[in-house]
Order: C-alpha cells, then sequence, then structure tokens
C-alpha cells in the first residue's frame, strides 16, 4: 500500500481539501479529530484550507484554559500548522460578530470573509471534510 | 462515477451509519464504485463485532460486512480514533481493517466525491 499511495502522489493529483470547523472545542471531541485529520493532509502535499464558523470560531480563541476541565488544552497546535505550510485559514465574519469577537481575539492568523463568500469558496473546492 | 465516504457516529445512536449504508448500496445497484469507506469520530464503533442488537431490529455492523463481502468494498477503521475508542485489531468485525487517517486523505484525493455522513 505504501508504495502504490507513493507513485500516486508522485503521478500529483493535488486536490483543493477545505476542514470546516463548526464545533466549539471542548465538550465533544470533533475539534481535536479535526485537527488530526488537518495535520495528516500535511503529508499529503494538498492545497488544504481550513474553515472555521458558527462556534468552531472559539477553536482558535486566545487564552485557552482546560485545566478546570481536565481536557487538554490543543490550541497551541493551531499556531503550529504554518509549519506544515497550512496557512489558508478562513474565519466567517457573521460568526465572529455574532460571538462578540474580533480578529484580535484569534491566536493565528486568519482571514475573515463573509459567509456569502465562505459559501462561494466552499463550492469551489474538491473535497469538504466537516464534523 | 467513484465515491468515498465518510462516517463520523456510530451505529444505533445516530443514523448517519444507516444513512452511509443504504448510500453506498444504492450507487453500486445504480453501477457506481465505492472506492472506499473509512470510518472516523465514534463511526469507528461500527467495526466491531461484539455488537449484538435485538432480533427485529437491522443489524448495522453485519450490513457493512455483507456490503464488504459482495462488492469487495474497502471499509477502514481510524486507527487514532478507534484505539481511543477500544477499537483494536481483534475488535473488528469481519471485512473491516485499521488503518490511518492517511487513507482517508488518500480516498478525497482517488474519488471523485467524498461524501459525509454525521452531524
Amino acid at each position: 500500500m505504501g508504495e502504490d499511495m507513493e507513485e500516486e502522489y508522485e503521478g500529483g493529483i493535488v486536490k483543493k481539501f477545505m476542514f470546516v470547523n463548526r464545533k466549539a472545542p471542548y465538550g465533544t471531541i470533533y475539534a481535536l479529530e479535526v485537527l488530526e485529520m488537518v495535520l495528516i493532509s500535511a503529508a499529503f502535499d494538498q492545497d488544504v484550507h481550513i474553515a472555521f464558523l458558527d462556534d468552531g470560531i472559539y477553536q482558535i480563541k486566545k487564552g485557552q484554559d482546560t485545566k478546570e476541565l481536565g481536557m487538554k488544552n490543543f490550541s497551541p497546535t493551531y499556531r503550529a500548522l504554518e509549519g506544515y505550510d497550512i496557512e489558508k485559514l478562513f474565519v466567517e465574519r457573521e460568526s465572529l460578530e455574532e460571538r462578540g469577537l474580533t480578529e484580535d481575539d484569534l491566536l493565528v492568523p486568519v482571514e475573515v470573509i463573509s459567509r456569502a463568500e465562505m459559501g462561494a469558496l466552499m463550492a469551489g473546492m474538491d473535497v469538504v471534510l466537516t464534523a | 462515477m467513484k465515491f468515498g465516504i465518510l462516517v463520523n457516529e456510530g451505529p444505533y445512536n445516530h443514523q448517519a451509519s444507516d444513512s452511509a449504508y443504504r448510500f453506498a448500496k444504492a450507487a453500486i445497484d445504480k453501477g457506481h464504485e465505492i472506492y472506499r469507506v473509512f470510518f472516523y469520530y465514534d463511526g469507528v464503533l461500527n467495526a466491531t463485532k461484539h455488537s449484538e442488537p435485538p432480533s427485529d431490529d437491522r443489524n448495522v455492523i453485519k450490513n457493512w460486512q455483507k456490503l464488504a463481502e459482495d462488492h469487495k468494498v474497502d471499509l477502514v477503521v481510524c486507527v487514532a480514533a478507534g484505539f481511543r475508542r477500544g477499537i483494536v485489531e481483534d475488535s473488528l468485525a469481519p471485512g473491516f481493517r485499521i488503518s490511518g487517517l492517511g487513507q482517508l486523505i488518500e480516498a478525497g484525493i482517488q474519488a471523485d466525491r467524498m461524501v459525509t455522513f454525521g452531524d
């Protein structure tokens, strides 16, 4: 399998992938396991995009402290994405505004786009994976 | 068309797995190909051989198993998500295999369409 896969990627299929984060970082495991998908995708040299909308934007909010929750604070990992050449991060403006947040509250550089623009961006993707 | 399928939820608790199964079956009946079904999040629980639903209910795990038997559909369980939830090699019903998340990304690259079933 490993050999086959390598051949295929040398064949150079590059697709536009988008990982869509819609859920809060804690409370369910979705955010953490989406992040694990994102990290694996980096090994495949694809055109990776990450979208944050609805409560998903809390995943990249500054100042997360999970000590009292007894859960691991995995938010520093988002800052490491740059090192994997994953730099296309999009945040929906309406989701920010609805939660009284601004770009300054976020711990990574992102592009803030409108809900309509987000829809158009998604429509242009080859593969959209979400949770 | 070549489809990749992602199942994000466990059996019985959620309809996602039933819907994914019915989608896969309908696609095959129409002459399409299922490149792979990838089970992630609680979806990994669809692979357990220990599931024994009441006899008057559908058997979600057996449905998948039969699909793999009849049509050689590749059923892949995420190793990391599985280990978290107690799904290991020994827990697998026939027809399922355990592998890495790379298999999901690869399905996305190889399939014409990737379809997600979950919340």
